[in-house]
């Protein structure tokens, strides 16, 4: 018994090192997180290779944004190793872990309703006010925040919101960013958008971890997928091998991706 | 210019930027448009409660800290410069280590609660600040070798702000002492306005509104909050001394009770939380009520302050300044 464990643990560490070799810029091993009293990642593992754009997929409730929280540190991950850049950041402080590079979008559309769109943008930016160049950037993808730059932010619409939930992640270069949904309720011109500044930063200086139940804007944008059933990385791969592959798809999602939005 | 000052903070209400017009016109002028020994004194007590109130308004209004302490810290300034001027005689060099000594017991205990407790739930935070406030309270009694216990202490202002100073004809050292009362408060309630519309501000407003996606942006949130409370006990503590200043005498009753705690926290809640202008508004209102409700409606005033009170927050749920911006 004992033999079998500890060819387990090299087992482990051997596959951990191959999975750091292949440039991952983040790499969860053996990540399990308890919500209260209830298991919801039972051993995560999967890399996010630098440079690309990897999509988290799997059904409602199969633990997704508990991922992402738990590499942001708003989580404790009980057991497990979350590497980034190399670094172990698993016990580190969600202000720490943000001011490595990385930058999280949450679903619920995270922005602070009493500040107006300006200073929502400024504080993200942290350090130095934001670029001009950058700004110029993000209004040409998402005009609206612009035209209500000095308006409360709580008084922007779901996909206002949105759109500056995503900007303020973006405001500053970053190496990671984890999105969480970021179609949800928008408009389709938004979304087209939003396709083009996430293929210009992955080409350009980010790595991105999307979790995405737009199936079609996933398929566009994703070039490595990670798919979660149960709490677990049931499928890692290719977007490309993912989405040829129907009878995949029917297994871990329920439904081939042809038939979602 | 105005907007220089204001750190661009504009009433952006026509009624408010007159109330708030006539408030500073009426307190920069009060010995000369209403003469009379209570009248200045209602002004001089407007002028430090009104920077009580902005500095509780930076901890409830803008950082969502609710804290029971913050008498405490009015009452360290206090007696900070009132056991100065009794022990080292009424002068200048003993006001300057009154203030001084105050504003460093005040802010260390300032950074010990914060990081102790500002990690726990609001209402364990609140339960907690009550304590020590509570526990200062009694030694503030109990000590009265140190305090003058019960009855406070009764000492000599420096020469400049006593009624006998005349340096001029119609010119008294107490005149000079409101004015200095008055011209402190006015630059620290600016100073305040600077803070909360400071990206340092900005950060305290992203804390009260969701603590975690502050952090998530990678702002380290308690300290944020201990600064914030630091600042607001500083403040508290420099309008103590002026109280002191200005009263030449401190007890318990005028600087630490929990009566000037639930005043305080009305003026916020009645004037606007989170506006700075406000607790401004709302230390007028108090601050007058209770000096000159009882000769208008006789002797169940209380009871009539209490029926406005909760008119006030049943029509005004964000406060007077909130219901003036929204017109």
């Amino acid at each position: 018994m004992w033999t079998a464990r500890i060819l387990r643990a090299q087992d482990s560490r051997v596959r951990w090192k191959r999975a750091v070799h292949v440039s991952a810029l983040l790499s969860l091993r053996g990540v399990k997180t308890n919500i209260g009293r209830y298991h919801i990642l039972h051993g995560v593992e999967f890399d996010v290779a630098e440079g690309g754009l990897t999509m988290l997929l799997g059904r409602n409730g199969a633990g997704k944004t508990t991922t992402l929280r738990t590499i942001m540190g708003l989580w404790r991950a009980h057991e497990g190793e979350i590497h980034f850049a190399g670094r172990d950041i698993a016990r580190l402080s969600t202000p720490d872990i943000a001011r490595l590079g990385i930058a999280y979008v949450p679903e619920s559309m995270a922005i602070f309703g009493d500040l107006t769109v300006q200073e929502n943008l400024v504080l993200a930016a942290r350090s130095a006010p934001p670029e001009r160049k950058r700004l110029d950037w993000i209004f040409a993808r998402f005009e609206a925040l612009k035209r209500f730059w000095n308006l409360p932010a709580g008084n922007l619409s779901g996909g206002q919101k949105q759109m500056l939930a995503v900007a303020r992640a973006i405001i500053e270069p970053r190496r990671l960013l984890l999105i969480d949904e970021p179609t949800k309720g928008l408009a389709p011109a938004i979304i087209v958008n939003m396709i083009a500044a996430f293929r210009e930063l992955k080409d350009g200086e980010s790595t991105l971890l999307v979790v995405e139940q737009n199936f079609a804007f996933a398929r566009q944008l994703g070039d490595t997928v990670a798919v979660m059933d149960d709490g677990r990385v049931a499928h890692t791969g290719t977007m490309a091998a993912f989405a040829a592959d129907a009878g995949l798809q029917q297994h871990l999602l329920g439904l081939g991706m042809g038939e979602h939005q | 210019m105005l907007r220089s000052i204001l750190s661009d903070d504009m009433p952006r209400s026509r009624w408010l930027a007159i109330a708030l017009l006539a408030i500073l016109v009426g307190l920069a002028f009060a010995p000369f448009l209403f003469p009379g020994a209570k009248s200045l004194n209602v002004a001089a007590r407007i002028c430090v409660f009104i920077v009580l109130a902005a500095s509780f308004d930076l901890l409830l209004g803008y950082t969502g800290i609710v804290s029971f302490a913050h008498t405490m810290f009015f009452g360290i300034g206090a007696y900070g410069v009132a056991i100065a001027l009794t022990r080292l005689g009424p002068g200048w060099a003993a006001v300057g280590i009154g203030i001084v000594a105050g504003l460093a017991l005040a802010i260390a205990l300032a950074v010990l609660i914060g990081l102790f407790s500002l990690r726990l739930r609001t209402i364990f935070f609140a339960m907690i600040t009550l304590a020590v406030a509570s526990a200062v309270l009694i030694l503030a009694s109990q000590l009265s070798a140190i305090t003058g216990g019960e009855d406070g202490l009764n000492y000599r202002l420096p020469m400049a702000l006593r009624p006998s100073f005349r340096p001029f004809d119609g010119f008294t050292g107490r005149l000079l002492d409101y004015y200095l009362v008055f011209f402190v408060s006015l630059a620290l309630v600016l100073a305040l306005l600077r803070i909360v519309n400071s990206p340092f501000g900005s950060v305290l407003m992203a804390i009260r509104e969701n603590p975690f996606r502050a952090e998530a942006i990678g702002y380290r949130t308690v300290i944020y909050r201990t600064l914030a409370s630091c600042i607001a006990a500083a403040t508290a503590t420099l309008a103590g001394a002026l109280l002191a200043l200005w009263s030449s005498q401190t007890s318990p009753d005028t600087t630490l009770s929990f009566d000037i705690m639930v005043d305080i926290l009305l003026m916020v809640v009645i004037g606007g939380m989170g506006t700075m202008y406000g607790p401004v508004i709302g230390a007028v209102l108090l601050v007058l009520a209770q000096n000159y409700l009882q000769a208008l409606v006789g002797d169940r005033w209380l009871l009539w302050l209490g029926v406005a009170f909760i008119l006030c927050v049943y029509f005004f749920p964000t406060g007077i300044v909130g219901r003036l911006r929204r017109r």
